[in-house]
């Protein structure tokens, strides 16, 4: 059995039919990129997977636990889901340092001096070690997003869930972003990418899963999808974003 | 023109009025500013002297009753009377419990006011201090003579109702905003009945009803004090008031904020507590000083209960048929307490609004 598995997902927003029999299984390690149009379903997808989202009908399974809406199973999921948004999200009241060790420490009950060192060595990783103590709004957004990734990560997640992490970003921001982003994947770690990225999906990912209309339309290796794209939709995608 | 040269350097000018000096500029800036300026100024000139001659020249600062004739302003009560409008009929060889918890109170908001100071140990004192001002004021515990709440009176009774209203108000408030957002619909509409029920009506009616009902309605022979009475009044009208403030902070919230900690696994209350409550207070400051500030002027209300609050014990003062009831002299005493309360409190919402909390400013 694969580490994350979706069978036949569906989800609907009142009467719109968001997900339409979404089947995708991830293999541990494996790196996927999702891409498509905008509304077709790609937030919606992998919010599924950490149950920010729930699902009406199919099945989704992380690491062998089958999401249900049971608290302690939801919980259970998250704590092996990492998560980064589009807008970053980090808690502005807290410093840099207590947005990472927040979480260790009020769900996995670390002490506090050991889930301060995981954090500092995680912030180092992120390359912004220096700015523990400062708050959110004093960081560039690409430094945000940064110490969004290891705030994540200080939770030692199984897999990483990222939300179009750089779309918020200035053009020279989005870099240092995906040059984390490209270490993390080397590192092994497992993640689904919603991204617009192209060269990083190129780069990193082991399969690109494109989706329109809430549905999988096409998944390959980058090689295949990106000369040889299968579908009529994909290849217009393709070439409205590739130019 | 095309080229220019210095050649006559410009040696430095003295600045004009209006540039070096702020208040001129305030006051004289414009015509409608000099025209209120120069009114006021008249209106002062034309009322001091009437003011110098009853207050000071005429003034009677020491005596009896009798000595008060009503040309000058009657200070003497003042003297006279300052601690029973203060303590009210507190028994007066024990004036030291209630300067005390005056004392503890006063200490206590000090040291609240800076964001430094705002952690669990702080809420810790609170509760502390607060047990034991109120075990000083009762007695019958270190060897204290006991005094009935019927005896309290005066400033601790408007602190006490003020600060206890307030203190368990607001963990209330937090209680109903919450469950007014609650997913639950039962809870939902229970909180909005509560604050939208208690804010529809006039905290004189919440008082008459809690004072005079709740008896009726409990068995005979479980007595409830009525101070215990008013302050349940003020704490559930504080609350809904409390509440309808906290909802402006919850709902300027950004979903974002709670995703991102659901992401993380926090459980609700984890959630709650450490994230989304601390923001959401942090975003309506001056709205809570400002209901702290109705709530300190609420307390005179009371007195329709029969409670000798700061102004009551005022009142009750002035009923001595020893002398002749200077009610101006009086009521500006009071005046001047509760002014000096709520402007500290308007001065220091000023101040914090421009603290910069987060490392940003707001
Ligand atoms: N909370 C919501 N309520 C109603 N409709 C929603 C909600 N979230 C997303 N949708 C709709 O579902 C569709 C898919 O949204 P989303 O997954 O965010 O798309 P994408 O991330 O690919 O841009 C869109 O049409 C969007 O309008
Ligand atoms: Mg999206």
């Amino acid at each position: 059995m694969a580490f994350i598995e979706l069978n036949s997902v569906n989800k609907w927003y009142g009467e719109y039919h968001a997900l339409r029999d979404v089947t995708l299984s991830v293999e541990k390690g494996e790196r996927i990129v999702i891409c498509g149009p905008s509304g077709s379903g790609k937030s919606t997808l992998i919010r599924c997977i950490n149950a920010l989202e729930s699902h009406h009908q199919g099945t989704i399974s992380v690491g062998g636990t089958a999401l249900t809406s049971d608290i302690k199973t939801v919980e259970g999921v998250r704590k092996s889901v990492g998560m980064v948004f589009q807008s970053f999200n980090l808690f502005p009241h807290l410093t840099i340092l207590e947005n990472c060790t927040l979480a260790p420490i009020h769900v996995k009950k670390m002490k506090k001096a050991e889930a301060e060192d995981l954090a500092m060595s995680l912030l180092e990783r992120v390359r912004i070690g220096e700015q523990a103590l400062k708050y959110p709004g004093q960081l560039s957004g690409g430094q945000q997003q940064r110490v969004a990734i290891a705030r994540a990560l200080c939770m030692q997640p199984d897999v990483m869930l990222f939300d179009e992490p750089t779309s918020a970003l200035d053009a020279e921001m989005v870099k240092e972003v995906l040059d984390i982003m490209v270490d993390l994947a080397g590192s092994g770690m497992t993640m689904l990418c919603v991204t617009h990225e192209m060269g990083f999906a190129r780069q990193v990912a082991d399969r690109v899963v494109f989706m329109d209309a809430g549905q999988i339309i096409e998944m390959n290796t980058p090689d295949a999808f990106f000369s040889a794209p299968q579908h009529e939709r994909t290849r217009q995608f393709l070439s409205q974003i590739l130019h | 023109m095309t080229g220019f040269v210095q050649t006559q350097p410009i040696a430095a000018r003295t600045a004009p009025l209006a540039a070096r000096y702020n208040l001129f500029r305030v006051l004289f800036g414009d015509v409608l500013s000099t025209v209120s300026t120069l009114a006021i100024l008249f209106a002062v000139i034309a009322l001091a002297p009437k003011l110098v001659s009853w207050g000071m020249l005429n003034g009677i600062w020491t005596g009896e009753g009798a000595q008060c004739t009503g040309v000058g302003a009657c200070w003497a009560f003042l003297r006279a009377k300052y601690p029973f409008i203060l303590f009210g009929i507190y028994p007066p060889g024990q004036y030291w419990r209630p300067i005390a918890l005056i004392v503890i109170f006063v200490g206590l908001t000090l040291y609240s006011l800076p964001p430094k100071n705002w952690k669990t140990s702080t809420l810790w004192a609170w509760v502390i201090g607060t047990v034991i001002a109120l075990a000083l004021m009762a007695g019958g515990v270190f060897g204290l003579e006991a005094v009935p709440t019927d005896s309290w009176g005066g400033l601790p009774v408007t602190l006490i109702l003020t600060v206890l209203s307030l203190g368990l108000g607001f963990p209330l408030a937090i209680a109903l905003a919450l469950g007014r957002q609650s997913d639950l619909k039962a809870v939902k509409y229970i909180c909005v009945a509560v604050i939208e029920g208690i804010r529809g009506l006039p905290l004189l009616s919440l008082l008459f009803i809690v004072s005079i009902l709740l008896p009726l309605m409990l068995p005979d022979g479980l007595k409830i004090d009525k101070l215990l009475r008013a302050l349940v009044a003020m704490t559930v009208f504080s609350a809904a008031y409390l509440a309808e403030v906290l909802r402006g902070g919850l709902q300027g919230l950004h979903n974002g904020q709670g995703e991102a900690a659901d992401a993380l696994s926090l459980s609700w209350w984890s959630k709650t507590r450490l994230i989304i409550l601390p923001q959401a207070i942090s975003k309506v400051i001056p709205p809570l000083t400002n209901t702290v500030v109705v709530m300190v002027k609420n307390t005179s209300l009371v007195l329709i209960v029969g409670l000798y609050d700061l102004l009551s014990a005022g009142r009750a003062a002035l009923a001595d048929p020893a002398w002749p009831a200077p009610f101006a002299e009086t009521y500006g005493f009071i005046a001047l307490i509760y002014f000096i309360i709520c402007f500290s409190i308007t001065r220091y919402t000023h101040w914090i609004e421009r603290q910069n909390l987060f490392g940003v400013n707001r």
